[in-house]
């Protein structure tokens, strides 16, 4: 049957199971959005900035481990999603990105909104398209999604001119996939299992590193396996929180720039590293010629770009993270690492990060800790970028499997907002806490309109600190307290909030906290907490940039909060 | 860091945007592109593809493993340590007058080159050979004045009977070998936030 351009990519969503569109309208695309209404079983959700169709459809992606697609017009709509397809890109979330193009006859002519998106997306996808003909749309179609979705996904961008939306042709749907240049190996190397088992059974000081590779492979019930099997420490990076209960006795927290410092110093004693789904990122090695100086390393990762990129690795397996763990756990013979368990203890006691302390004034570590413990951890928590980020990951959690969703590659402010829409349309019967900074929440607070107009029932809780809170504590720590552009005057927040037609609640007072995190939980539909937080408060412990992970700098001891950080704001 | 003249051999599907595909992937690492030399190859559908390029040994496997994983690129190895074949072309228009035609002559002959184009006041020399024997060419060339030249960068293939290069499943993932404990390498002060 003959069908036009616009209804044989819808007749290919749909059969890619594709339950929701995050998009914005304009002329290219208006072909598309008018076919839509024939295809109901497609929501579509309407963004108000294709940036956060962007972010939505990867939230979206990171809550459900399906493909989230977002659609822009040509030209400013097309460069708008930009910002979101990267930071898809970067932290391997599958995403396809529609985009209009102007007409066939007028590429490549500048024409009104013509934008070379396939060139401009080029370094930030995994592949794009611009189809020239409707008869090629099922084809690239299919692809796109295969290709978003296999190996380690990540972001496919299909541009389409508007005539090719118009134009008809026969519907055919390619029932198999073939793509001779992209075949990812699922498989690891049977000999180099067996070389890391053995390399695993003979260790005294194991250590597991755990990444989002863990969770996109949902191999969580096999990294637990091996982890009790032979009694490995695990502690995971920032993107990796969620892929093991971080209440099990073999948690050791995250490492990194911002990690524990008995996960760091885990990292730097080990004598065998199994890094899973992990890229050895600088934000979480620290400097990467002192990383892990005793440590025989085995990198499991699907991407075999990655093995060898930063460190060294005396093991390598590529393949599919659960795939692997599956054969390897075969042949780990059970253990008990009692010295090395009670070293890592032991370190844990002399650095404890994650106690908040004793305060008369508001700080934000005891706002995330009290999230935790009004919502006993059911929650699904999005993050914005900078220090809110970094408490929101330390003082919550996450027992349960992919419950914190945050930017780590990209690091896009802004992303917490439109973020959580993609999560919570995910994942509706989950609670979803958005944790905003000030400073990231003004970059995507039109998006509060998104959530009333689909009626998300999201919690919102902005960590204002009246400043670009992680900037500052940069200037405060190696920039001579040198504040430059980054106190920040911030609207009433409770105000704009109510504009929007979203209850909401500001809390300057420590004792009602509490009180307010359960008033938002009771109510039903979204809600807005700003939480007005100790503006000077930094997030410790803190390797510095370029630092080895052992060179870290703890809470100073004496009580950092005094009379003149509380001043007026 | 060992720095190395690599051949990286590639079997490209033949899609526009393929070679832009690969030349960004070079850029970003700040690689210069020594030559990259295209074409159709065996299978219809399919090109063939030469880069070689200046870089130290480790960064250059790092850019092989990000191209194998373009869609379009079918395969890519690099060859530089294979039992290989590579030529190049070039074409030399060099200044002839009557007294120097004849000694032109001869050194082309000796090169076993040939004469394609005859000027008044000039000729133009095909050459084909190894890098070597081109550049030894245009050398004795250069004393009489070369008006222009075009070089096709170098086209490999490696030898034998079953190249490595055939599309065909692989019957066994191969497996990175890597040096047991290079000292690890530092990479420059990472991005601030
Ligand atoms: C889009 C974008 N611009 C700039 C930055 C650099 N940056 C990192 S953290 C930060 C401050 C964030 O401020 P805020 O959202 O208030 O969060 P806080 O650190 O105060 O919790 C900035 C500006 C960034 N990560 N993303
Ligand atoms: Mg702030």
């Amino acid at each position: 049957m003959k069908k036009t351009g616009a209804q044989i990519l819808c007749e290919c969503l749909v059969r890619e199971g594709v339950e929701v569109i995050f998009g914005y309208p304009g002329g290219a695309v208006l072909p598309l959005y008018d076919t839509l209404p024939q295809y109901p079983q497609l929501r579509h959700v309407l963004v108000r900035h294709e940036q956060c169709a962007a972010h939505a459809a990867d939230g979206y992606a990171r809550a459900t481990g399906r493909t989230g697609v977002c659609l822009a017009t040509s030209g400013p709509g097309a460069t708008n999603l930009v910002t979101g397809i990267a930071n898809a890109y970067l932290d391997s979330s599958p995403m396809v990105a529609i985009t209009g193009q102007v007409a066939t006859p007028f590429i490549g002519k500048d024409a009104f909104q013509e934008i070379d998106i396939t060139g401009i997306t080029l370094p930030i996808t995994k592949h794009n398209y611009l189809v020239l003909n409707a008869a090629d749309m099922s084809k690239v179609v299919r692809e796109a999604f295969y290709i978003a979705g296999a190996g380690r996904p990540g972001p496919v961008l299909i541009d389409i001119p508007r005539d090719v939306f118009q134009q008809e042709t026969e519907f055919i749907y390619p029932e198999r996939v073939d793509l001779p240049g992209y075949k990812p190996r699922l498989f690891g190397h049977p000999t180099q299992i067996k070389k890391a088992a053995e390399l695993i059974n003979g260790a005294h000081k194991p250590l597991i590193i755990a990444g989002r590779g863990v969770i996109i492979s949902k191999a969580f019930a096999e990294l637990r396996e091996l982890a009790e099997k032979a009694q490995i420490p695990v502690v995971t990076t920032l993107l990796g929180i969620g892929c093991f209960p971080e209440t099990h006795v073999l948690s050791f927290g995250w490492l990194g720039m911002h990690g524990m410092v008995y996960a760091n110093k885990a990292v730097q004693d080990a004598d065998v590293i199994v890094a899973i789904g992990m890229r050895f990122d600088d934000r979480a090695t620290g400097m990467v010629s002192s990383f892990a100086p005793k440590a025989q390393i085995i990198h499991i990762d699907i991407d075999p770009a990655e093995i060898g990129k930063n460190v060294r690795v005396d093991v390598p397996i590529v393949g599919d993270v659960k795939n692997v763990l599956q054969v390897l756990n075969e042949q780990i013979i059970p253990k008990e690492h009692m010295e090395w368990l009670s070293q890592l203890e032991q370190w844990r006691e002399e650095h404890p990060a994650l106690t908040v302390r004793e305060t008369e004034c508001l700080i934000p570590q005891y706002v995330i800790r009290q999230i935790y413990e009004v919502t006993h951890g059911e929650a699904i928590v999005v993050t914005g970028v900078g220090q809110n980020q970094m408490w929101a990951a330390q003082f919550f959690f996450y027992d349960k499997p992919n419950s914190l969703i945050s930017s780590g590659g990209l690091g896009t402010m802004g992303f917490e907002l439109p973020g959580a829409i993609g999560a919570k349309i995910g994942r509706p019967e989950e609670t979803v806490w958005c944790i905003a900074g000030d400073g990231g929440f003004q970059m995507t607070i039109q998006e509060l309109a998104t959530i009333v107009q689909e009626g998300l029932d999201i919690k919102i809780a902005i960590i204002n600190n009246g400043y670009l809170g992680m900037v500052r504590q940069w200037q405060q720590l190696f920039y001579g307290r040198r504040y430059v552009h980054t106190r920040l005057w911030g609207p009433d927040f409770v105000k704009i909030a109510d504009a929007y037609g979203i209850a909401a609640l500001r809390v300057t007072d420590k004792k009602l906290v509490t009180s307010a995190i359960e008033k938002a939980m009771e109510h039903r539909g979204p809600f807005l907490i700003d939480f007005v937080v100790e503006p000077e408060e930094c997030v410790f412990p803190i390797v510095p940039p370029g630092a080895a992970l052992t060179q870290f700098i703890e809470m100073p001891q004496e009580d950092r909060v005094s009379s003149q950080s509380q001043q007026q704001r | 860091m060992k720095t190395t003249k690599h051949t990286l051999v590639a079997l490209v599907e033949d899609k526009p945007g393929v070679l832009n595909r690969i030349a960004s992937l070079f850029r970003r690492r700040n690689f210069n592109i020594e030559s990259i030399a295209v074409g159709q190859s065996e299978q219809s559908g399919l090109s063939r593809m030469t880069i070689v390029v200046d870089g130290d040994d480790a960064k250059i496997e790092q850019v092989r493993k990000q191209l194998d994983k373009v869609v379009e690129v079918i395969k890519i190895m690099d060859i530089t340590d294979e039992e290989s074949v590579a030529r190049e072309l070039a074409l030399i228009k060099v200044r002839a007058t009557p007294s120097t035609r004849g000694e032109i002559i001869q050194i082309v002959d000796i090169f076993r080159a040939n004469i394609v184009d005859v000027a008044v006041d000039s000729l133009i020399v095909e050459v084909t050979g190894d890098e070597d024997k081109v550049d030894s060419l245009i050398e004795l060339l250069r004393g009489f004045g070369i008006r222009e030249l075009t070089r096709t960068g170098r086209i490999a293939l490696t030898r034998g009977s079953a190249g490595p290069l055939l599309v065909e499943e692989p019957k066994e993932v191969k497996v990175l070998r890597q040096p047991l404990k290079p000292p690890r390498e530092e990479t420059e002060s990472p991005p601030d936030w």
